[in-house]
């Protein structure tokens, strides 16, 4: 058995009839807030006939209506939100087209509530004070650099706000600093152990100890690889900002499934057509209800991520659900460098080009020991076709611009011939994953 | 086979009238103005096997070739006996064509030859878009040119004494 390490014990291993007591208590609290502060729930939870005081039972979560991201894209920006801005002190937002963005926002107990989660996602891999953690997610409006930062600072550790990118300098901090701990995505982390090999270190000497890498989809191939180049104990995290960001769900070092900070978050898994829970064991869509937010309170929000609940207690004595590592997802969106995008975007922008046809195919691949590629096959047509160079390549030029404007990640826009991308009836194939994230 | 040679070319007649009037083949006006086909060609393999057989299976004889290539795909440049034709069969079989206004002028076959004609055309500030060269079994050399500003060219070549081929006699080299 692995060493168990945790931020707090006595949460995290709570009996399950207490820990489910108060997850009613706290539905009940969920729902009767979003009645009274959300117009769309109200609505909602109204014509269902819902009343607070029907949830009596983790059972009556059911006949609650699910929430999709559409619900948030409609009421771009803030029409979810259950408090007045005075109460707001923070605002994430997930990559996409202007109004197309899923906005979150925090309040002042929402980002202690998110600290919470972090520090018990760091603390289950042994992070501490005197640790050296060097955080390498972006900062900003993704939720992942920020999400650790703060539950960094909760455990008492020292946080290396470094931010993604840069690799050498990456490398040369934590040299420098001694880091300890490393978050990153897990793709990162192998692009960080590359450039430390072409710069002659060996940083399985270094003293790292922990690495959390998550945003991504990954596999044990993966884990094998990073912790055998790095020489540490390489953690699966997940999150979604819409949640919270990271910290709904992470790894001990037992490393068989992700614990669910079931406290906060509520998981039911759903097959993805017919809506109704899958059977125990079995492999659906994920499905949170907030327990405790109060800028955005969000019921039964369909994920979108594929995965198995195992309800089986964990070796470190966790009390809570585990998920498994994520298997797929139950729409078309892309994980890109920890980026989502949805091939919808990309046909938004190439529509908007004046003479590029409506045909594209996105081939997405992970070479070893590099970030992944996104590539954007656009046929060439009659009028668009020039035999000089220069004009082809600003076409290129054009589309590439357009889309990584739009969406926020560096792509490679290849031109081929028409017609060499497959039609097919109905539903076109536009997406080609090379990755194999999910065999 | 020669037969079936002049045959194809007979057909090219009527479809000489359709390509001037998108104002891309010889005609009064520009006798010089040559009609060069280019093809899109992504790479990979059989492709260029693929254009090519569909030329010569229509009797076209190509008289000048270049590809300039990019990391996912090529330009194939030709000059043939029957543009017209060429286009028609090529965009019929699928590829992505499109026709060039080109200059072709003679060269002497020796140092020197292609310098005087750049010479020419950079005292007169034209941009050269591309260029490339053949050789027939003659002493000259012909160079193809794309230009910025062919009707320019054309008067700073004639009046430097440079001959420009016109369309009827490079069509029939």
């Amino acid at each position: 058995m692995a060493q168990a390490f945790f931020w707090n014990r006595d949460v995290e291993c709570l009996p399950r009839p207490e820990l489910e007591q108060l997850q009613v208590e706290r539905l009940r609290r969920t729902v009767a807030r979003a009645i009274e502060r959300v117009p769309l729930y109200r609505q909602r939870l109204t014509e269902a006939g819902i009343k607070p005081e029907d949830m009596t039972s983790l059972d009556d979560l059911r006949r609650l209506p699910f929430t999709t991201k559409d619900d948030l894209r409609d009421t771009f920006p803030f029409g979810m939100f259950a408090v007045p801005m005075e109460q707001v002190v923070r605002i994430h937002a997930s990559s996409g087209t202007t109004g197309k963005q899923t906005v979150v926002g925090y309040t002042r107990g929402d980002l202690g509530v998110w600290s919470e989660v972090m520090a018990r996602t760091l603390g289950a891999g042994g992070t501490r004070a005197g640790d050296r953690v060097q955080n390498a997610y972006g900062y900003g409006l993704f939720t992942g650099g920020l999400g650790i930062h703060y539950g960094a600072e909760t455990v008492g550790a020292s946080v290396i706000p470094i931010s993604g990118g840069q690799t050498k300098r990456q490398v040369q901090i934590m040299q420098d600093f001694g880091t300890t701990v490393l978050c990153c995505t897990p793709s990162y982390a192998l692009v960080i152990a590359e450039a430390g090999m072409e710069m002659g270190l060996d940083l399985s000497k270094l003293g790292l100890r922990v690495g959390f890498f998550g945003a991504e989809p990954w596999t044990e191939g993966m884990r094998a690889e990073i912790e055998a180049k790095l020489a540490i104990d390489a953690l699966d995290i997940y999150g979604l900002s819409e949640i919270i960001g990271p910290g709904v769900a992470y790894e001990c070092l037992e490393k068989s499934g992700l614990h669910i900070a079931e406290d906060h978050f509520l998981p039911e898994v759903i097959d993805p057509e017919s809506c109704e829970p899958v059977g125990p064991g079995e492999c659906g869509e994920l499905v949170f209800t907030s327990l405790t937010k109060e800028a955005l309170p969000l019921i039964r929000y369909r994920t979108r991520d594929l995965t198995v609940l195992n309800p089986e207690p964990c070796a470190c004595g966790r009390s809570c659900r585990r998920m498994l590592r994520v298997t797929g997802r139950s729409d078309d969106m892309l994980i890109i460098r920890g980026v989502n995008v949805f091939p919808s975007q990309i046909e938004s922008v190439i529509v908007g080009i004046e003479g590029v046809a409506p045909h594209y195919l996105l081939v997405v691949d992970r070479k070893p020991g590099k970030m992944d590629e996104l590539e954007v096959w656009i046929e060439i047509s009659e009028n668009l076709f020039s035999d000089e160079m220069k004009e082809l390549e600003k076409l290129e030029q054009v589309v590439r611009a357009e889309i990584e404007s739009t969406l926020g990640i560096s792509v490679r826009v290849k031109l081929v011939e028409p017609k060499s991308i497959a039609r097919s009836e109905g539903k076109a194939k536009r997406v080609v994953d090379r990755r194999e994230l999910f065999k | 086979m020669s037969a079936q040679l002049r045959n194809q070319a007979g057909a090219h007649e009527g479809s000489q009238a359709g390509a001037t009037a998108h104002g891309v083949s010889p005609d009064a006006a520009m006798p010089h103005r040559v009609t060069g086909i280019s093809i899109f060609l992504e790479n990979k393999s059989g492709r260029l096997a693929q254009v090519t057989q569909a030329l010569a299976d229509v009797g076209i004889n190509m008289r000048a070739l270049c590809i300039a290539e990019t990391i996912d795909y090529g330009v194939l440049r030709i000059i043939v006996n029957d543009p017209a034709l060429a286009k028609r069969v090529l965009t019929e079989g699928g590829f992505t064509v499109t026709e060039t206004n080109v200059l072709v002028v003679e060269i002497e076959d020796r140092p020197g030859g292609l310098a005087r004609v750049i010479k020419v055309l950079a005292a007169a500030q034209i941009n050269i878009e591309y260029i490339y060269a053949f050789l027939t079994r003659s002493e000259k050399a012909f160079v193809v040119f794309r230009l910025e500003k062919l009707e320019e060219a054309v008067r700073a070549l004639q009046a430097a004494g440079v001959r420009i081929l016109t369309g009827a006699e490079v069509y029939a080299l």
